[in-house]
């Protein structure tokens, strides 16, 4: 009983984790500014990693596999978001505005620092 | 069900392959190398090669990448115009695959259990593995016994490569150059990426060297945690800058561990024979053979870990310490 | 065909596909590191086809687990040639990308036609 519990709950999140994992990507071709874009990718990073690892970890059961996916997340969970920051930031530096208006990604001149 | 995440993956890699060629910019082009690299590593996980897959995600999506960009920092071309006179090599190109996939129809299927390239010598490795050297990692024991003589040559050659870089680049470049200033080097002032690099730099080593170490009994071993290790100085030089790297792995050190991982092999190589056995015999170095055997897989994987570890390192500071042509 | 067969071929189609692109790469294009990325896809698919031919149906990695006794494992031999040429391949581009550097720094461009004109 608590097995089908198990696998129908773990069936879920991977399915759910699957679904943020394609909205991430057509976030990420359809949405006009590059900033907005980054805002879809990271929802790649955070949303579906964590329904997809646990999802796994519940198939997993109580074994050393579930604590190795458990480290893998917690790295991904840290070095997803300070990527997407570091890009953020190299192209706010490079000079690129987040204007809400415009529809192109042209950079503007280059500001040094 | 596999076979269709494989067909889905394969199918990535030829567009990402296309999608290389096709694109203008260099930098671009880096990235999708990088991805690539990484699909690729995929694909050779779900052909039951898993330390090929973890060789593969650790050099060729981590440190190529990253050689790619320094060079790209320096020969400051970002775009590349176009050319003529595309249809001859179209036409060659085609007649070449072509050919190639009527050549394929002739291979064993996949997975034939019966096809030539499993009945030689390979069960004879898998069988005799236990016997004569009782690791688990059947990969490593003909890495590092079975064929250790061409682990030998691919040691000197890791060697010669950085060697032969050290050289070319050692020369100063013709012109007048500018001057990285201190203030510019590093991401120091970025305060995100410095606190989360110095959370993980520590754990980055501390799993380059389980790998090394568990290189007898999952996948891993020398290649393998010397490109990890070095990920994780590199990614210590890319927050503090090139010359606090430096300051902590000196040169000299750098030149050290490549010549003593060379020297490391060879010498076990030559203890082996000066015990009585054969070159890089290594039941002869102790009492019970097996042991021996176990001994001198460790301490060659060792040697072979510092030299790559060494060359790729020497390397990344020969192309991050060069100045920029004003 | 079945199913199995369909795969299998289709793995040495992808190989002769890339290994023509990277090929492509090198020949056609006038850029220097081009070329060099084009010269790493066409070792990476030749690693493919390597360790495709090692695949056994019903196999593992091979790693002997104690305890288990007739497992079948897949062919370790491409593997080990494998490990040593991707390491071989990574020597070979760095020092590859070192002389493009030093090209660059002496006539200041890294296109082919231009830097036989240069000569």
């Amino acid at each position: 009983m608590i097995d089908i519990a198990l696998d129908i709950l773990s069936w879920i999140l991977l399915v759910l984790g699957g679904a943020c994992v394609l909205i991430g990507g057509i976030g990420g071709l359809r949405l006009p500014n590059f900033y907005t874009r980054i805002h879809a990718a990271s929802l790649t990073d955070t949303m579906a990693t964590i329904l997809i690892f646990v999802g796994m970890m519940l198939q997993a059961g109580l074994t050393l596999a579930t604590l190795k996916l458990f480290a893998i997340m917690l790295f991904l969970l840290l070095t997803g978001p300070t990527a997407t920051y570091a890009l953020a930031n190299a192209a706010l530096l490079s000079g690129l505005k987040p204007d809400a208006g415009t529809a192109s990604d042209k950079p503007k001149e280059n500001t040094p620092e | 069900m596999i076979f269709i995440f494989g067909l889905f993956l394969l199918t990535l890699l030829v567009i990402t392959a296309i999608a290389i060629v096709r694109t203008k910019d260099l930098f671009v082009a880096v990235m999708l190398t990088s991805i690539f690299s990484l699909l690729m590593a995929a694909n050779f996980f779900i052909l039951d090669a898993a330390d090929v897959a973890l060789t593969e995600a650790a050099v060729g999506a981590g440190v190529t990448t990253v050689i790619f960009l320094c060079a790209l920092a320096l020969t400051d071309d970002k775009e590349k115009p176009r050319q003529g006179g595309r249809w001859v090599a179209f036409g060659t190109v085609g007649v070449l695959a072509l050919l190639i996939i009527y050549a394929t129809f002739d291979k064993p299927r996949l997975g034939d259990p019966d096809a030539p390239v499993h009945q030689h010598i390979a069960p004879w490795y898998i069988e005799k593995t236990t016997e004569y050297i009782d690791i688990p990692n059947v990969v490593t024991a003909i890495l590092s016994s079975f064929r250790g003589y061409d682990t030998l040559g691919e040691v000197f050659v890791v060697f010669a490569a950085c060697i032969g870089v050290l050289f070319i680049l050692g020369v100063s470049p013709p012109r007048k150059t500018r001057k990285v200033t201190e203030k510019n080097s590093g991401l120091r002032h970025h305060l995100i990426p410095q606190v989360v690099g110095r959370l993980l730099i520590p754990f980055i080593v501390l799993f380059g060297l389980y790998v090394q170490f568990h290189g007898e009994y999952g996948p891993g071993g020398g290649f393998q945690a010397g490109a990890i290790i070095a990920t994780g100085v590199i990614l210590y030089a890319l927050l503090e800058g090139e010359s606090e790297a430096l300051r902590a792995i000196p040169r000299g050190v750098l030149l050290g561990m490549v010549i003593g991982g060379a020297l490391l092999y060879g010498g076990v190589g030559v203890a082996c024979m000066f015990m009585g056995g054969a070159f890089l015999d290594y039941s002869v170095l102790a009492v019970d053979p097996i042991f021996g055997q176990q001994l001198g897989i460790l301490i060659i994987e060792a040697g072979v870990g510092m030299a790559v570890c060494g060359a790729l390192l020497a390397i990344f500071h020969a192309f991050a310490a060069r100045e920029v042509l004003s | 065909m079945n199913f199995l067969e369909l795969l299998g071929y289709f793995n040495y189609w992808v190989f002769a596909i890339i290994l023509t692109v990277g090929l492509y790469a090198v020949i056609n294009k006038t850029n220097l590191i081009k070329k060099l990325i084009g010269l790493s896809i066409f070792q990476s698919a030749v690693f493919l086809m390597y360790i495709t031919m090692d695949k056994v149906e019903g196999g593992t990695a091979p790693i002997i687990q104690k305890g288990v006794e007739d497992q079948i494992f897949s062919n370790p031999l491409p593997q080990v040639l494998i490990l040593t040429a991707i390491v071989v391949g990574v020597s070979t581009l760095s020092l590859g990308l070192a002389m493009v550097v030093r090209i660059s720094e002496c006539y200041g461009t890294i296109e082919e036609n231009e830097i036989l004109d240069a000569d």
